[in-house]
């Protein structure tokens, strides 16, 4: 019992860092109907900025936790999403108009050109971060087992919870919401009321980004490391929990992200961490066969 | 043919290409300020290409179209980009297959036509969003007003439900509330009474008019139902082939040889129905 309870609050934490990537994912191909390969590694250069960003902070002697914290979050989610508008503005909006697999193939080579490109600026090797947050709580201690509660997991999931609150009164109460949902819609149409669409995408891509930005940030307290890969992995992954809830929903991505993170979790602590992957990706496969949409995905409507 | 002097619309010479297929040919009219200007003919003559180069849909192959506002401000509508043409010179339309948001509430569809209002309201920006004074202000004032459209099309009972749920003649109307929303000096409708039965078709005629007087919209109209266009309009455009045939009141339209044999040009039934609504 203590273990499965441990076990799940190692999920729950996981979960909400491909959570927030998965947004990303989700935002994106709703608005566009395209798949933003290149946005794992705008996680993973959120990671970097932020570590980059601690290491500044500290060195011009910053060392107040908190105030630290709050600080890389602002430059972290500001850089990177200049990222992402970039991203957008060069590689994918030229081809908006192109046939459909066009910006795809773009997103792949913007996804190979990050990691290079961070490979080559910061070096291949894993970038440490001294463990900034320390302590924990013990909420249950038996004989020969405790649960653990640890500052960082409470900082990622509360984060992850706030942000999201945040993010979901935005698209559902606020004028930038209504004219993402509405170009997610119909763009033409939605040009037609006046709304720039070229502008409400790019929105789209710095506020993906941003979130992004913010999961790369979790992952470095939690893991402690980044390297330039990591966006790869967890791109992946998150994508796959954007599919899983329903690609184009925002609740759907953030369930589908703690789905894979509490699947992946237990498998690994169930039975073998090796096939981990293997077991996130099986259960993708067979929620796809009986509901191809995913959970909360809306099934496409043939127009008669 | 230069502008009149109160022309809100000034089509001039317009062509509209498609490889080897003209759709338009050299077109040019004039839509009066205040006016219902009609623009019909047999199926395929052009008159939705004409709305889509007026709307930014296509871009014409040559040709002008100006639009004046009161002000004296001109807009040459074929060098705007399709956004500017609803935010700075204020055109809306309507489409022959309607096209509303279906995901979002009847009140939603109207209040997102609201858009630049709303904009200004929250200072163009992210931050806006998030405290402006102005914004929240706006925001009600926008709910109010696509209460009042919801109200003026009968819908009022229906602003939670969502769009794609409505009934047809219900979205038609609530797609004329979305474009009225965006404040046009021009209102540009695509056979907005196809499908609507009798009564809906005179309800149609009340809402055109009332929206011609009070709130001095004009307004420019493709409709294959004669008993609309003999109605309500003050002038109409007749296209053949892409190609203008008769220009002018209802009456003189009525009467003129020209359109009648365009319109006997095609099938039976449709010939059989243009001349039973006519009154031949």
């Amino acid at each position: 019992m203590e273990y499965f309870l441990q076990q799940l609050i190692n999920g729950l934490t996981l979960g909400s860092i491909y959570g927030l990537i998965a947004i990303g994912y989700t935002m994106v191909y709703g608005i566009i109907g395209m798949i933003n390969f290149a946005h794992g590694d705008v996680f993973m250069v959120g990671g970097f900025i932020a570590l980059i960003a601690f290491l500044a902070l500290v060195a011009i002697g910053v060392s107040a936790i908190p105030l630290a914290l709050f600080l890389v979050l602002l430059i972290a989610m500001g850089l990177t999403a200049l990222y992402g508008w970039t991203v957008e503005r060069f590689a994918y909006r030229p081809l908006r108009h192109s046939f459909r697999l066009a910006p795809l193939i773009s997103a792949i080579g913007m996804s190979i050109v990050l990691q290079n490109y961070v490979q080559i600026v910061q070096g291949a090797r894993v970038k440490p971060l001294p463990p900034l947050v320390e302590g924990g709580h013990t909420l249950i201690a038996s004989e020969d087992f405790a649960v653990q509660l640890s500052n960082v997991q409470i900082i990622v999931v509360t984060t992850t919870l706030l942000l999201l609150a945040i993010f979901s009164w935005l698209v559902a109460r606020t004028r930038l919401g209504r004219d993402m949902r509405a170009c997610e819609q119909d763009l033409k149409m939605a040009s037609l009321v006046g709304i720039n669409i070229d502008r409400t995408i790019s929105l789209t891509f710095v506020i993906g980004a941003s979130l992004a930005a913010v999961a790369g940030i979790m992952y470095l307290l939690y893991y402690g490391v980044v390297d330039f890969h990591i966006g790869f992995v967890a791109g992946v992954k998150a994508f796959t929990a954007a599919v899983l809830g329903g690609i184009g929903s925002l609740p759907g991505a953030v369930l589908g992200g703690l789905l894979i993170g509490l699947i992946e979790t237990f498998w690994s602590a169930y039975f073998s961490i090796e096939y981990k992957d293997v077991a996130a990706f099986s259960v993708l496969i067979i929620v796809l066969i009986f509901l191809p949409s995913g959970i909360l995905g809306r099934p496409e409507v043939e127009k008669v | 043919m230069s502008a009149a002097p109160d022309a809100i619309l000034a089509v001039e010479r317009l062509s509209m290409r498609f490889g080897g297929l003209v759709a338009v040919d050299d077109l040019s009219f004039n839509a009066q300020r205040g006016h219902i200007t009609a623009l019909i003919g047999p199926n395929g003559a052009g008159k939705t290409t004409v709305f889509n180069c007026i709307t930014g849909f296509y871009k014409p192959s040559a040709g002008m179209i100006r639009l004046s506002h009161r002000d004296g401000q001109t807009f040459l509508l074929e060098r705007l980009i399709d956004f500017r043409i609803a935010q700075w010179a204020k055109v809306a339309r309507t489409f022959q297959n309607i096209r509303l948001f279906p995901g979002m509430t009847a009140l939603e569809n109207l209040v997102v036509a609201q858009h630049n209002v709303l904009m200004a309201a929250s200072g163009f920006s992210f931050v806006g969003l998030l405290g402006l004074k102005s914004y929240g202000t706006a925001e009600r004032a926008a709910v109010d007003k696509a209460r009042y459209w919801l109200d003026r099309t009968g819908l009022l009972g229906r602003g939670d439900d969502l769009a794609g749920g409505l009934a047809y003649g219900e979205q038609r109307r609530l797609e004329i509330a979305r474009a009225m929303c965006t404040d046009p000096v021009l209102l540009c409708l695509d056979e907005p009474a196809a499908g609507l039965n009798a009564r809906e078709s005179a309800e149609l005629n009340d809402l055109l008019r009332f929206i011609r007087r009070d709130h001095g919209v004009s307004i420019l109209l493709i409709e294959h139902d004669m008993s609309v266009v003999m109605e309500i309009s003050d002038h109409i455009v007749v296209l053949d082939y892409g190609v203008k045939i008769a220009d002018g009141s209802p009456a003189a339209i009525r009467d003129d040889p020209k359109v009648i044999a365009a319109y006997l040009g095609v099938e039976d039934e449709e010939v059989e129905q243009a001349e039973a609504e006519v009154g031949r």
